[in-house]
């Protein structure tokens, strides 16, 4: 089965949070995994390149951005509208 | 120590192509940014920026030239020429050994990498033309001015991204004062609008996408221009026994680096920049006026740059006024602190204070007299101009009216 858009976000952000997927909580904030905001772009430039889409994002505002990026879970539906979005 | 006074300026920017023009673009307040009219413009997502408009090579370079000069050095050597042509200066025999050019740059040669890549890479050519690395190199700027004025003193290029032209014009400044120059060309250039140059940018996610709105609360980032300026320093008692017209003196200058985060800046390490250019003025945070600010419009480098002025000036920074210039011209990045010193010259030598433009919200954060969008008249005897760097590499100069 193919990997979820879930699980392949998780792996991003596990990857710039130095940690295993498995050690990652959907309800944990960027803060919580003491990701900071070059971790961030990083992690928001991944994205883009592992679904092939692009993400709104720009770090001067990130609360205006439709991008939400309060939780791992809110990372992961925001993903996956844009990937339904973008691939339509 | 001796005395160091500017007796000439050129540039060529966003806002004109000469120091004249410039003023007058700042005097109005008017904004040099617009659409990017670069190659494959389609393919960026940040379409803005502040172009240096309506400039041909081919009136300014001939053949020859231009095959050695990149567009990072054309601007700098229209820059040098209405500098030195204003200063008077001839170099030849003793003056020519004690004179030398100091130049800020980040990218130096980058359009002509830029170029240079997309024809071996995209187009798949095997050849470049012969003179790809002496004219991409970041000192062929620097070279071609000491080459051109006959400069046979110290001579060199800095490069500390943002803050280049400031850490190249303090190194001039002090040159002189010490006595190992007579006089300097210094400043500093930049073209980066180009497609590599502007993608590399986008993938921060710092740049705005319609506009520089340094200290606004609704500001959403930063926006690149490209351009030079360059000045003349001279040991003042050589200045005076000639007789030459002297535009202000630079009096300070302070380098400090904040040794912590490779882009987000610090508050700390702002403020020693500016105390120790005071220190080494010998003055008092309540004689400065007025602040050239670094002022990039970003949300980390507005706040913090205002948070380090309330801390070094005390209850003094509710009377200083402090602008970005940025806001017209767009960030220059090697060359911006350059193009940035023309404000602070236009304001200890006319008395006019170029307004921060675009300006439409109060930001609690930035709650400082930012001179919002229209310039003002004033008396200003001394003055800083703030430039902080990415890596964390500050350098602040002070200038006195004379």
């Amino acid at each position: 089965m193919a990997e979820s858009v879930r699980d392949r976000v998780v792996r991003i952000v596990a990857e710039q949070a130095l940690l295993e997927p498995s050690d990652i909580a959907m309800d944990q904030t960027l803060e919580d995994l003491s990701l900071d905001s070059m971790a961030l772009v990083e992690a928001i430039f991944a994205i883009e390149e592992e679904f092939d889409i692009s993400v709104p994002f720009n770090a001067n505002e990130p609360d205006k951005s439709a991008f939400d990026i309060s939780s791992v879970a809110s990372i992961v539906a925001a993903v996956e509208a844009l990937v339904a979005e973008q691939s339509s | 120590m001796r005395r160091v006074v500017i007796t000439g300026a050129g540039t060529i920017n966003p806002l004109g192509h000469s120091v004249a023009s410039t003023f007058e673009a700042m005097r109005e307040g008017r904004c040099g940014i617009g659409p990017l009219d670069i190659r494959d413009v389609e393919r960026l997502s940040i379409k803005i920026g502040g172009q240096v408009k309506n400039y041909a090579p081919d009136d300014r370079f001939n053949r020859q030239q231009q095959a050695l000069y990149d567009r990072f050095t054309q601007f700098t050597m229209i820059a040098a020429k209405e500098a030195i042509e204003q200063s008077g200066l001839e170099f030849a025999g003793a003056l020519a050994a004690e004179a030398g050019v100091v130049l800020g740059t980040s990218g130096g040669g980058l359009t002509t990498q830029d170029e240079n890549y997309r024809a071996v890479y995209e187009e798949g050519k095997n050849r470049v033309h012969p003179f790809i690395v002496p004219k991409l190199m970041n000192n062929a700027a620097a070279s071609h001015v000491s080459m051109t004025w006959n400069l046979k003193g110290p001579s060199f290029t800095v490069a500390t991204a943002c803050a280049s032209s400031n850490h190249a014009m303090g190194q001039a400044f002090w040159l002189v004062r010490n006595g190992a120059a007579r006089a300097m060309i210094t400043g500093g250039s930049e073209s980066m609008l180009c497609f590599g140059g502007v993608k590399a940018w986008e993938g921060l996610r710092v740049m705005s996408r319609d506009a520089c709105r340094p200290f606004s609360a609704n500001r959403n980032g930063m926006v690149q221009g490209e351009g030079a300026g360059v000045f003349v320093f001279e040991d003042y008692e050589h200045a005076k026994a000639r007789g030459a017209d002297i535009l202000c003196e630079v009096v300070g200058f302070s380098m400090t680096s904040d040794a912590a985060d490779i882009v987000m800046p610090s508050q700390q390490g702002a403020a020693r920049a500016m105390s120790g250019a005071l220190r080494d003025a010998g003055i008092n945070a309540s004689d400065v006026a007025y602040i050239n600010a670094h002022g990039t419009g970003t949300a980390a480098n507005d706040k913090t740059e205002c948070a380090a002025v309330a801390n070094v000036f005390g209850t003094h920074a509710d009377s200083v006024m402090i602008s970005s210039t940025k806001s017209m011209h767009g960030h220059l990045i090697g060359g911006t602190g350059a193009v940035e010193l023309l404000a602070v010259v236009m304001a200890l030598k006319d008395g006019v204070i170029a307004p921060t433009i675009g300006y439409q919200e109060p930001d609690p954060e930035c709650a400082l007299d930012v001179v919002p969008n229209e310039a003002r008249d004033a008396d200003v005897t001394y003055a800083l101009s703030n430039a902080f760097a990415f890596g964390g590499l500050n350098a602040v100069l002070a200038l006195k009216k004379v």
